[in-house]
């Protein structure tokens, strides 16, 4: 074992650091009761905590004893012999307990069902998917409304405008939640089908993308795409929002739009497909 | 001086009451001569430790002011911008406590530093013990519990940020919600009742809450203790040396000296993350917004600890399998599939290891890095890929930052994520041949004899005696001749990846028009 060295210095910076941490501790208290900024009290916190720790430190390093110490190392893989003399006593226990078959059996099955009764109250936690994963209140006839509720009149978008909208009854609903665009009508080129989905230029999309769920929001006129800023992925919404980048491996459900008798948007019938990202029986009827 | 000197103080009279009563002289006497080897590497974990205490003492002055609940309020508070906003309880919590409550912002940031420290403490632990072996015989169990920590620590920290129900959280837990819902045959269920339905759920916050505060510290509190307790119980690794065997511990005793100095570092780490949450702004809510189910911001990034998953999820084409009417999602391969592998090969790396080295002894001396050259270049093709998903994670802001074409960085990301690592492996490999090839042996000869597993003895025969002949040391015998060849081989294959990936993506940028931009 050596020396400690630089007892001397070691002192000193040791009085210099519990010193200065017991002003910082102290300005604390006082940048609290005064209601100073976060950064005095965090910086005064800080002092006190740093001139505890480099006190110790100083102390530890300046003042103990350096080492190098040795420790035997314990060995703790055991001998054979006490191996044998565990085994001994575990066998002697089962003996005694003898060989009863039906009633070990029993057992396994009666812990069996009582690990059921364990599980069983997770069921509690949330109901049945059944198909609420691919219903939505769009339906034909059904208004498109804003996230005030309010309907949405044919005239209320120019072109290159943007709106998220709602079934009527049904604002804010996170499954229904559509992204309504204006487009030129002559631009569109719509899948087979689709032709009359989009009355004078307006097309309706899920809003929610089909690679992870996030609200697809940023509607870019200049090249035409919606584009998810989770994982970017981007849809063409020129014909039936195709995927043409990122991980996105289906186009936005459609949703048919027609102008009623009042001049207002509504919905010619429920999304093209069932909207959210990717699930196991997606491809179900 | 006799033992009734030392028994007759108050501490003296103290320690005899609890001796009298548990026994406890001798095992105390054990750990205060316990004996902690030196060197600046076995304070990761330590950091790891203290900034668990950080997070514990600020996260229950958090618990008292934050309310986990959805239900609509309209803010009235101190924070003027916000004012008149509809928002949930929750967020608004969040925002008294960082503004209307005293010294809660600072307690608020500092626990938020201190979590990203203290998963940062976890990932240099780990890799120290890696890269250095420690985690063969006798110690696969710790390794385990330490893999599990990290795997618990990335769900706690990405439980504790998602409860403050910010425009960005929210929108990292409707990910999340996703994720659980693709997983092949269980997921919809699954997710209905993670959440208590269709997403957004009926209460998820006071689960998320539950969870967050009680659970998983439990369960990290309870591995921390399994994990110091068989490190106390086998005592720790050390690197080979003078007089440092197989069979004894080198380094600086409990009492008084490591404690007095671990004590020290407890104070210096603490005072770190509160200056740090003093002055460092960290996740100011209060700028993103409260979360709303259709409203949505770019620049999202989650926290550096799920950011690589959220970069594996950005990496994948856009693919899905649809085969008899079902379909494996898109989301579970990156979200999933990938990061079980990777932590399935954690766990079992330490008889993974094993059976290709044939090594299967006890091993209490540490291998240095550059004598292992398989498992150090594995080692560091992981860390790329690592750092390759953080990119990926990252590259909008990037994109934005730099006016380059998202798309263009994404398809070089895609290549680089198989492309660098394996460059990196294969230079690993040759730095560490040559460097162990001409390096001067670390132990001394009578240290090499002294166990049986010294792993820097000499260039030839060291590695002879290191791994049993296995794979790693026909490898690591590689000709140092060739070592320079390879050398200019591999600066060659670097620097022609670097510049096909800038040329593509100089390319890309040109045809972006038209195409999704930034």
């Amino acid at each position: 074992m050596s020396e400690p060295r630089g007892q001397g210095a070691a002192t000193r910076w040791g009085v210099i650091a519990f010193v200065v941490s017991t002003l910082g501790s102290a300005g604390f208290v006082v940048a609290y009761a005064v209601e100073a900024s976060p950064q005095w009290q965090g910086v005064a916190l800080s002092i006190g905590l740093a001139g505890l720790g480099a006190g110790l430190v100083a102390w530890s390093k300046g003042l103990m004893p350096q080492g190098p110490e040795v420790e035997e190392r314990p060995d703790i893989e055991p001998s054979t012999d006490e191996e044998r003399k565990t085994a001994a006593v575990f066998t002697r226990g089962r003996r005694s307990i003898g060989r009863r078959r039906l009633f070990g059996s029993l057992l396994v099955a009666a812990t069996g069902a009582f690990a059921a009764t364990i599980l069983t109250p997770i069921r509690s936690l949330g109901p049945a998917p059944r198909d609420k994963l691919r219903s939505t209140r769009w339906g034909a006839g059904v208004r498109v409304v804003d996230e005030r509720g309010h309907p949405v009149a044919a005239d209320e978008l120019d072109v290159g405008g943007v709106l998220t909208v709602f079934p009527e009854g049904a604002v804010k609903s996170a499954d229904d939640q559509t992204v309504l665009l204006r487009v030129g009508l002559e631009e569109i080129q719509p899948p087979p089908g689709r032709e009359d989905w989009s009355p004078e230029g307006y097309l309706a999309y899920s809003k929610i993308c089909t690679h992870a769920g996030c609200p697809v929001g940023l509607f870019q006129t200049d090249t035409q795409v919606l584009l998810c800023p989770c994982h970017q992925a981007t849809f063409a919404v020129l014909d039936g929002a195709r995927s043409v980048f990122g991980p996105a491996p289906r186009p936005l459900p459609q949703l048919p739009l027609a102008i009623d008798d009042d001049g207002f948007l509504v919905a010619g019938g429920g999304f093209s497909e069932p909207p959210g990202p990717g699930r196991w029986t997606l491809g179900r009827p | 001086m006799s033992v009734r000197d030392h028994t007759d103080t108050p501490i003296g009279r103290l320690a005899r009451w609890f001796d009298v009563r548990l026994g406890a002289a001798e095992f105390t006497t054990s750990k205060l001569n316990y004996v902690f080897p030196k060197h600046f590497t076995f304070l990761f974990g330590e950091i790891a430790l203290y900034a668990f205490v950080v997070l514990v003492a600020t996260g229950v002055f958090l618990a008292l002011f934050y309310s986990p609940s959805e239900a609509e309020v309209v803010y009235g508070g101190d924070y003027q911008p916000l004012v008149g906003l509809p928002m949930s309880e929750a967020y608004e919590s969040v925002v008294e406590l960082s503004f209307s409550v005293r010294a809660g912002l600072l307690m608020r940031q500092t626990h938020h530093w201190a979590a990203l420290v203290f998963m940062g403490a976890i990932f240099a632990h780990m890799a120290r013990v890696f890269f250095t072996g420690a985690f063969r015989r006798p110690r696969e169990l710790n390794w385990v519990t330490g893999v599990v920590l990290m795997m618990v620590g990335m769900l706690e920290g990405f439980a504790g940020y998602s409860l403050l129900d910010d425009l960005l959280s929210g929108t990292g837990v409707r990910i999340a919600y996703s994720v659980v819902e693709g997983i092949p045959v269980v997921g919809a269920w699954a997710a209905f009742l993670a959440f208590g339905g269709e997403y957004p759920g009926e209460g998820f916050l006071s689960r998320l809450f539950t969870v967050h505060v009680f659970l998983m510290p439990a369960i990290l509190a309870g591995l921390i203790t399994v994990h110091l307790a068989l490190v106390a119980r086998q005592h720790h690794t050390q690197f080979p040396g003078p007089g440092k065997s197989e069979h004894n511990v080198v380094g600086h005793r409990m009492w008084p000296t490591y404690a007095t100095l671990s004590g020290g570092l407890f104070f210096l780490i603490a005072a770190v993350l509160t200056l740090m949450g003093g002055t460092l702004q960290i996740n100011p809510v209060w700028l993103y917004g409260p979360y709303d189910l259709f409203t949505v911001t770019s620049g999202a990034q989650a926290d550096y600890y799920v950011l690589w998953l959220q970069g594996l999820l950005r990496l994948m084409p856009g693919w899905e399998v649809r085969a008899f009417g079902y379909t494996i999602t898109n989301q579970f391969f990156p979200g999933v599939l990938v990061p079980g592998i990777v932590f399935g090969v954690f766990l079992a790396w330490p008889w993974l290891e094993a059976r290709v080295t044939g090594d299967r002894r006890s091993h209490h001396l540490l291998d240095r890095p550059r004598d292992r050259p398989v498992r150090t270049a594995i080692g560091m093709a992981g860390l790329t890929g690592f750092v390759v998903t953080l990119v990926a994670g990252s590259d909008d802001v990037i994109a934005a930052t730099f006016d380059w074409s998202i798309v263009a960085l994404r398809y070089t990301e895609r290549v680089l994520l198989f492309a660098l690592p394996a460059a990196v492996a294969l230079l690993t490999y040759r730095v560490c041949a040559d460097l162990s090839a001409r390096g001067e042996p670390a132990a001394g000869p009578e240290e090499a004899a002294s166990g049986p597993a010294v792993a820097t003895a000499g260039p030839g025969e060291g590695r002879a005696a290191t791994g049993g002949g296995g794979v790693l040391d026909r490898l690591a015998a590689a000709p140092v001749s060739r070592a320079t060849g390879a050398w200019r081989r591999l600066r060659r294959a670097l620097v022609t990846t670097g510049m096909v990936a800038a040329v593509v993506g100089a390319l890309a940028d040109r045809l972006r028009n038209g195409r999704a931009g930034r």
